[in-house]
């Protein structure tokens, strides 16, 4: 178990995390995993009561709902050295769209900068802002799907796999077209139901043709969609966020597995 | 409102402009008088030598063929030998070109010239080009009686000589040539940029030579002295 | 008159493309190919990028600079001898062309690629009025032998599998012996390249599209593998370019950094075999060529996209990369778009040129991965523009009820982050009862999700729930 040396200096960095509503509802493991992540290496962890970033109503042309929740946002993490979130989409929603949900106000868009500026996606904040290398076990292969948020907003392709490359016991095996989007798309998926479900059976396959057992990402929508689709084909393959398998709590039940 | 008035009007109103501004008009004056270069790829920018091996290898990466001769007395000989191995008479179509007129083909006893545009009916011609591009292996080519454009799109077989003096690097340097020959704002009624012979991929993006144009386009660089 | 729009029914449109068998068969083949092709292209050109960057530069000059590049165009047209025609809508771009081949008693005319022309349904028109248009782009005259649209903007036969292009022969084509083996795409070029050589050289009317015009020169270029084009211009009577307005660009120089993208990153060539560029009739001397030269600028709606929120859209060059990399046109085809332009760019243009009301369904129809617009050439952001017709849609109250009411229903917790904690608190232990053994396999409410996947059922307690918990144990 990751017991190192703090990476960062003598006064530890206070870091708010911001959890995502999906992990706050569906996978409270999630964020104590990046909890512990963030503490194994002296970062001082606080969550503030938070809602949701606004995405949602962001993509679904509701501006000033997003707007909204925007500033619920700011101000909840305002306060912190950083924050972090354990999302490549939801990160992208705070570091690239807020400025642009605040063009032109002179005074939310110096505080929607700010917040952008410290905002990270977990991997990203562990792998090249605090340089860590956490410690883990985890017997098994898996393979990595890259969100697309997080891979062409925020630009997550080698963080994942470099924190990955020193988890004992794992092995990586890339899939075909890892970096092809699985059809989740948030309310996409519900709108259009039979279009995403043709994009996600691609997906599956390319896991599946892997042949690792495990699959992994930093999204839990996501997530949920590759496995609600793996176990509705009867694939026995566990999904799980990177964060539980780095923050050594792999061996927990997956995503739809039952609770112990 | 209906045609161009309804066109121009909306276009400013969008614009929010009245078309009159001077500042916008003196930057679309400067614009096109200037014709500033964009970016050149520095790959079609070496010296001669380099520059014709890069021409040989991109014709051949656009699936034409290509031979090099020594001067513009071969070029009978190359011809009849490329119309051989084709298993095609020995029949060639030509434009009006003094350049072509200079080729002596009276050296290839069996080879019947034959001059004018293209009806359809020949299976090979030959065309003398005005310039060509080694960054992509393109031929270009000018229409006129020299070299009537019928012969670079019916015929099976188009073959083309190039003088190596006249292949450039890029494009650019090739409409320098156009504007010299052809004033400054000139251009001859087509201008074709040729790169290989005739394809398509419509039949399950399988791609396949030969669809409209010519099958094969053989290309022959006469050496500069 | 105007290609008739279906895109409200895009939903049934993909349902009925994803249980298409053949057209599922032909996607799956066509989507390797094309990404492949543009990535090995892309890379042999260090300076692609360099080039993306000013051809974005260059076009957003010229949008902002559109009225005076086309007086510019327009004059030097008309001193090189050709004549140039507006037609602000479909309409009247479809009289000009048929006024035209009328004073030349044109029986044929042939037609080479352009999807402007399929913006205004001009082969219909002219069918009506007794001249026959025929494609002459091999993929379009497939298409047309079967009476559809093109499918994709470069590869309008890509839905049509070498089966079905074969029967499509047998019945065109009467002469055709039954023996003659038609089973190879070579055996079926060669019989495409015959029949339709007959037709080009009976044409009296060449129509084109333009993919630039040149404003320094007067000049129009097309671009094709084929040939096709200039068979198409160089054999008849008349060419007759049709092209909207904003494909004019200042200069040759400006055409040939478009030219270094477009083929490129369209199907993987460093160029098209053949790019043409075309200034005016057939000259004194000249032995061959039309003997007319005329231009139709057509507007359609675009000059009202000027200065506002798609703007941007007008950059698009047409070489279909957007859809070659989504994976929703992946899965749907081009058809399901239900107007002349599919995929990501097709999303964007479609609601700016038919309305929000008829093309509204198509830019919420995407996942927002954002692969088209990191392969777009002229880097428009294709997500954004999407994003900015949902607003537009949700200002005026366009979006389906149910959907709208789920959001507000989702906003009013959000936006009370006491309210949210107890209201969650609640469902999700309620959801953890549902899904005892950790999937759900139905859901109401949530039926779209459970027709095709299981759902994961949560933890139970909420992270914020717990962690207070925790904060409180130690």
């Amino acid at each position: 178990m990751p017991d190192q040396v703090p990476a960062v200096a003598t006064k530890p960095l206070r870091v708010g995390l911001f959890a995502t509503c999906l992990v706050d509802l569906m996978r409270p493991r999630v964020g104590f995993a990046a909890a512990k992540l963030l503490e194994d290496v002296g970062c001082v962890v606080e969550v503030p009561a938070q809602t949701c970033c606004g995405q949602p109503a962001f993509n679904s042309g509701d501006r000033s709902t997003a707007r909204e929740l925007a500033m619920q946002a700011i101000k909840a993490f305002e306060p912190y050295d950083y924050v972090v979130m354990p999302s490549g989409s939801c990160a992208g929603q705070v570091i690239v769209h807020y400025p642009e949900l605040f063009e032109g106000d002179a005074a939310w868009l110096p505080r929607a900068r700010a917040l952008a500026a410290k905002t990270f996606e977990l991997t990203v904040f562990l792998s090249d802002v605090l340089k860590a290398a956490p410690r883990a076990r985890f017997e098994g292969s898996i393979t990595y799907h890259d969100s697309c948020s997080g891979l062409r907003e925020l630009g997550i392709k080698a963080q994942p796999r470099k924190l990955l490359a020193g988890v004992e016991g794992l092995s990586v095996v890339e899939m075909k077209d890892p970096d092809v989007c699985c059809g989740f798309g948030g309310t996409f998926c519900v709108k259009y139901p039979d279009v995403s479900n043709k994009i996600v059976g691609k997906k599956t396959g390319n896991i599946a043709a892997s042949g690792a057992s495990t699959l992994l990402a930093g999204d839990l929508g996501c997530l949920m969609n590759m496995a609600g689709k793996l176990s509705r084909e009867g694939k026995e393959i566990r999904v799980r966020h990177i964060a539980e398998v780095l923050a050594g709590m792999g061996d927990e039940p997956a995503i739809g597995e039952p609770e112990r | 409102m209906k045609g161009r008035e309804a066109v121009f009007a909306n276009i400013k109103k969008s614009l929010r402009v009245s078309g009159e501004d001077r500042a916008r008009r003196e930057a679309i004056a400067a614009r096109l008088e200037r014709h500033p270069r964009g970016v050149v790829p520095a790959r079609g920018q070496k010296a001669d030598r380099e520059r014709l091996e890069l021409f040989r290898q991109m014709v051949e990466v656009a699936k034409a063929s290509i031979a090099v001769l020594d001067n513009k007395e071969e070029v009978p000989a190359a011809v009849a030998a490329y119309l051989r191995s084709k298993n095609l008479p020995q029949s060639i179509r030509h434009g009006d070109d003094e350049r072509l007129a200079l080729i002596p083909w009276a050296k290839e006893r069996t080879l019947e010239v034959t001059k004018g545009a293209s009806d359809g009916a020949q299976l090979a011609s030959v065309s003398y080009s005005f310039g060509a591009v080694a960054e992509s292996g393109t031929l270009v080519m000018v229409s006129g009686a020299d070299n009537p454009t019928t012969l670079n799109f019916l015929p099976d077989h188009h073959l083309v000589v190039v003088d190596e003096k006249d292949i450039a690097g890029d494009y650019e340097t090739v409409w320098d040539k156009i504007r010299e020959c052809y004033g400054a704002k000139g251009m001859p009624r087509v201008v074709n940029w040729i790169t290989g012979p005739s394809r398509s991929g419509d039949i399950e993006q399988t791609h396949l030579l030969g669809a409209h144009g010519p099958r094969s386009l053989h290309v022959l660089v006469v050496r500069s002295t | 008159m105007s290609q008739a729009v279906n895109s409200p029914h895009f939903n049934a449109n993909a349902r009925k493309a994803l249980d298409d068998a053949f057209l599922q068969k032909a996607l799956a083949r066509s989507e390797k190919g094309f990404i492949e092709r543009r990535k090995a292209a892309v890379e042999k050109l260090p300076e692609y990028d360099a080039i993306r960057d000013s051809a974005r530069d260059l076009k957003d000059h010229i949008l902002a600079h559109l009225d005076l590049y086309l007086e510019a165009y327009e004059k030097n047209v008309i001193a090189a001898g050709g004549h140039v025609h507006w037609a602000a809508d479909a309409e009247e771009a479809n009289e000009i062309i048929h006024g035209i081949c009328k004073r030349l008693d044109a029986k044929t005319v042939a037609k080479g690629k352009s999807m402007i022309s399929e913006e205004t349904g001009l082969n219909a028109y002219l069918e009506e009025r007794g001249i026959r248009p025929i494609e002459t782009d091999l993929g379009e005259y497939i298409i047309q032998l079967r009476g559809e649209t093109p499918s994709h903007l470069i590869a309008p036969a890509l839905h049509v599998t070498k089966e079905q292009i074969e029967a499509d022969f047998r019945r065109a084509h009467t002469d055709l012996p039954p023996e003659r083996n038609l089973d190879e795409p070579t055996s079926l070029l060669a019989e495409a390249r015959a029949m339709l050589r007959e037709k080009f050289l009976a044409a009296d009317v060449g129509i084109t599209g333009a993919n630039f015009l040149i404003a320094e020169t007067g000049s129009s270029v097309i671009v094709t593998n084929e040939g096709n084009g200039d068979l198409t211009q160089t054999l008849a009577k008349a060419h007759i370019v049709i092209s909207s307005i904003e494909k004019v660009v200042p200069t040759r120089e400006d055409a040939a950094t478009f030219l270094r993208l477009l083929a490129r990153t369209a199907s993987g060539l460093d160029l098209s075999v053949y790019t043409t560029f075309s200034t005016g009739a057939r000259r004194e001397g000249d032995p061959d060529g039309p003997l007319e030269y005329h231009v139709v600028l057509l507007d359609n709606g675009r000059s009202n996209m000027l200065g506002g929120k798609f703007q941007e859209m007008l950059r698009c060059i047409r070489c279909g990369a957007c859809m070659n990399h989504c994976p929703v046109f992946h899965a749907v085809g081009g058809h399901a778009y239900g107007w002349v332009y599919p995929g990501p760019m097709g999303a964007v243009l479609t609601p700016s040129l038919v309305g929000v009301e008829k093309g509204g369904q198509l830019p919420n129809a995407s996942t927002f991965c954002g692969r088209c617009e990191e392969v777009c050439p002229v880097r428009i952001p294709l997500p954004k523009l999407m994003r900015n017709w949902r607003e537009r849609e949700f200002e005026r109250h366009l979006q389906p009820a149910a959907a709208r009411y789920g959001l507000d229903f989702w906003a009013a917790f959000a936006k009370r982050p006491a309210l949210y904690r107890a209201a969650t608190s609640v469902a999700m232990k309620v959801l953890r009862l549902i899904g005892g053994k950790g999937r759900i396999r139905s859901l109401p409410l949530a039926s779209g999700w459970t027709k095709h996947r299981d759902f994961p059922a949560p933890q139970g307690e909420t992270f914020q729930a717990l962690w207070k918990k925790r904060r409180v144990a130690r």
